[in-house]
């Protein structure tokens, strides 16, 4: 079995190889290159569909979307009919001022400060523990089927219901971790009553969703590692943790970057945990950038369009800059992606 | 492959968060009334009243309509009073999902008038005998020289106290904010209990305190902001000081439930609460003998005692396709019946003056301790932002309760942001 295995991943690594190498080469590109359009029609009309489905329901919002945020649209003066009324249209061109105003008032640094550092401690407790829980399910342990399958479940459960019994766990006075706490003599937390603990609280309930996903991919990235090269190092000497730095990290690399890049655009963009749970309250405490670009233009009144699209166009931008950064990172690693 | 994964996952986020975005529900389908005389179709009423109670005998009465109407499909529909506004304008704005008739806020009211939401009700047969109406009541329904709604319900705020406790305790209700605040030291003291719940969710709980130190949000008359000045530091100062003491608890999320779910254990011996919580709060286990509840007006601050003035309006959805069954629907919602229904089932104060004069509603304690409290409450100005006034305010409100903020700096932002609003006030 365990011969069989390795055999396995042997092949699949070697065919990786290959693989690489095909892609890395140029010369047979080039050569199909010249008349692609001519052989390749029936490549485009495969594509058409899909190039203009996105475009209508990416494209079209996310042009108008950067539009908005050069004007000072709002819900009063953007054009609407409603029955017998009409109204017009009023809103202007105003440029740049949107962002100066986002960029230069105290409300947006101070969110982005509050969006990097949930980001950054979500990802990496995230991927901390998805990779112990890899690590150890990857083991020959008795029961691991089981193990394996509650520990997806969070993964299976619907978000908005995962973070709802969250709440109910959370409620100062009648929620279950407060009782637990109370039967162990200590004092009611107010999880989502105290700035610094609807922090804690809503990295916490990040993480419980987030880490089936890590556990599981990382998980296939460990089982792609072949056996040989532990029994090797263990012939050699290496102790568990220099196998685990030397063998275990570099095979996941190719694995974890992509998940690390995904779980970061995720989580910052993560709405449903901090809406659903806090508000983004209590105060404006756990605010992240999306969750108040939502606010400007559903919580408000009037709603403010303009300022709402204006913050959205700046996520995205901090989001692109981030990926082409890692990117870079990632090849200069001699990773291609 | 990978690149394939991430696309897919891209996608996938960006289709949960569109999800999020939009709204779910489903028009009315047309019908449309007949100029014969006899009306059809289906109105959609969405009703925003406390779930568990009130609902039911609104859905029930809201059924009755086709009594008179045969031909008129009603559909009820409960949404959470939180989401409604937000709902309403997000179905509203686009075109598609808005309800018939909608439970407007007294607040959102001029609001969506002056969005061009609402279709001006002048003439047509949902305002019956106008002058029936409390003045107070139909002030928000009008708006620009038009009517825009008809009033359902007025109420205001008073405070509510377990007897029990009260005697446990050996304690008076209070009549003063110091009174309360001794009132709760004796509560703790004797049973253990927290004196006051005191929600620290809504900036609407807070208007009690701000007009009992003869504060104001604004003052339309002279267009000046007024929150900031100092009764509204002083009354801030008042929640935080009721909280810092340990006098009253409070929470940032879910305060309704956790209030009422506090109060109906008797884990609180008061709660500042309306007329639309009576009815859950009798389902409590506390108050199954109905005696235990009591009644009185808020504290008094240092300037004398005040309510906010609040209330429900029925205001029909201008791109209705059922126009005059919905102006029907609200005039049967609003009548003389209906209200009397209410207030006989659920304690509701009504709108219109000959209500008052039944002998099932002029017999209801609950209604005669109201009353005098809404005749004296304290009216908002009634302009386009009154709706945009609470966003601001709540945020710092429960800023300052959690220590995030002083006082004074809480109420600078709100009055900034009130400014910000309100172009060209001082």
């Amino acid at each position: 079995m365990a011969v069989e295995t390795s055999s396995q991943s042997v092949a699949k690594a070697a065919g990786d190889d290959v693989a690489r190498g095909r892609s890395r080469g140029t010369g047979k590109r080039r050569g199909k290159g010249k008349c692609s359009l001519a052989t390749h029609w029936y490549a485009g009309a495969m594509v058409a569909p899909v190039v203009l489905v996105i475009g209508v329901i990416i494209g079209y919002p996310l042009v108008r979307g950067i539009w908005l945020s050069l004007t000072d649209a709002n819900e009063r003066n953007v054009e609407r009919s409603i029955g017998v009324n009409h109204i017009p249209a009023t809103y202007e061109f105003v440029g740049l001022d949107n962002y100066t105003a986002a960029i230069t008032g105290d409300q947006f640094l101070g969110t982005l400060g509050w969006t990097l550092l949930w980001t950054v401690a979500c990802v990496s407790v995230t991927f901390s523990l998805g990779l112990g829980l890899a690590v150890l399910l990857n083991r020959r342990i008795a029961g691991r089927s089981v193990y394996r399958t509650l520990l997806i479940l969070p993964w299976a459960v619907p978000g908005f219901v995962s973070v709802f019994s969250w709440r109910f766990l959370y409620n100062k006075d009648n929620g279950l971790l407060n009782k637990i706490l109370a039967g162990g003599g200590i004092d009611a937390i107010p999880w989502l009553n105290d700035p610094t603990w609807a922090k804690v609280s809503v990295i916490a309930v990040n993480v419980w969703i987030g880490v089936p996903f890590m556990m599981v991919a990382l998980l296939g990235g460990l089982q792609s590692i072949p056996g040989e090269l532990y029994e090797a190092a263990e012939m050699d000497g290496a102790n568990a943790f220099q196998r685990f730095r030397h063998i275990t990290l570099p095979g996941l690399r190719s694995v974890s970057s992509t998940v690390t890049l995904l779980s970061v655009i995720w989580t910052f963009n993560q709405f449903p945990v901090i809406f659903l749970l806090t508000r983004g309250g209590p105060g404006e405490a756990t605010q992240i950038l999306v969750t108040q670009a939502f606010k400007f233009s559903f919580e408000i009144s009037p709603r403010d369009f303009a300022q709402s699209s204006t913050w959205g166009v700046l996520i995205l931008i901090l989001l692109m800059a981030f990926a082409a950064v890692y990117r870079r990172v990632l090849r200069k690693q001699g990773e291609v992606w | 492959m990978r690149r394939g994964i991430a696309a897919t996952a891209l996608v996938a986020a960006l289709g949960v968060t569109l999800a999020a975005c939009g709204s779910d529900d489903k028009g009315s389908s047309g019908g449309g009334s007949k100029s014969s005389g006899e009306l059809s179709g289906t109105v959609t009423w969405w009703d925003t009243s406390t779930v568990g109670s009130e609902d039911k005998v609104f859905k029930k009465l809201a059924e009755d309509f086709t009594k008179k109407h045969p031909k008129v499909k009603v559909e009820y529909v409960n949404v959470p009073f939180g989401d409604a506004q937000n709902k309403f304008k997000n179905a509203a704005q686009s075109g598609s999902g808005a309800p018939d008739v909608i439970r407007s806020e007294v607040a959102w009211t001029p609001d969506f008038a002056n969005l061009g939401y609402l279709a001006p009700l002048d003439g047509t047969a949902a305002l019956k005998d106008e002058g029936d109406f409390l003045k107070q009541a139909a002030a928000s329904t009008k708006y620009n020289g038009k009517t825009y709604a008809v009033p359902q319900v007025i109420d205001s705020m008073g405070i509510f106290y377990n007897k029990k406790i009260f005697k446990d305790a050996g304690v008076e209700v209070p009549k003063t904010i110091d009174d309360l605040k001794s009132v709760s030291a004796q509560i703790k003291k004797k049973t253990g209990k927290t004196g006051l719940y005191l929600r620290g969710d809504d900036a609407y709980w807070f208007l009690s305190f701000l007009y009992g130190e003869g504060g104001d949000l604004v003052n339309a008359d002279t267009k000046t902001v007024t929150v900031d000045n100092a009764a509204g530091v002083k009354a801030m100062k008042v929640v935080k000081d009721l909280v810092d003491s340990g006098a009253a608890k409070t929470d940032a999320t879910d305060g309704f439930n956790n209030m009422q779910t506090a109060f109906k254990d008797g884990k609180v011996a008061m709660m500042i609460n309306g007329p639309w919580a009576v009815a859950d709060t009798y389902a409590g286990k506390e108050f199954t003998d109905k005696a235990n509840l009591g009644i009185a007006p808020v504290p008094a601050g240092s300037a004398g005692q005040g309510a906010p003035q609040g209330g429900h309006n029925l205001a029909v959805y201008a791109g209705s396709k059922n126009l005059d069954a919905s102006y029907a629907f609200v005039e049967y919602m609003s009548s003389p019946e209906v209200q009397a229904q209410t207030a006989k089932e659920l304690s509701l104060l009504p709108t219109r003056t000959s209500v008052y004069g039944e002998p099932d509603v002029a017999s209801n304690e609950l209604i005669t301790f109201f009353k005098p409290v809404v005749d004296k409450a304290v009216e908002r100005p009634w302009i386009p932002e009154t709706g945009s006034l609470f966003a601001p305010l709540v945020t710092e409100y429960t800023k300052v309760l959690t220590n995030q903020t002083s006082p004074e700096a809480g109420v600078k932002s709100t009055g900034d942001a009130y400014r910000k609003l309100l172009k060209g006030w001082k």
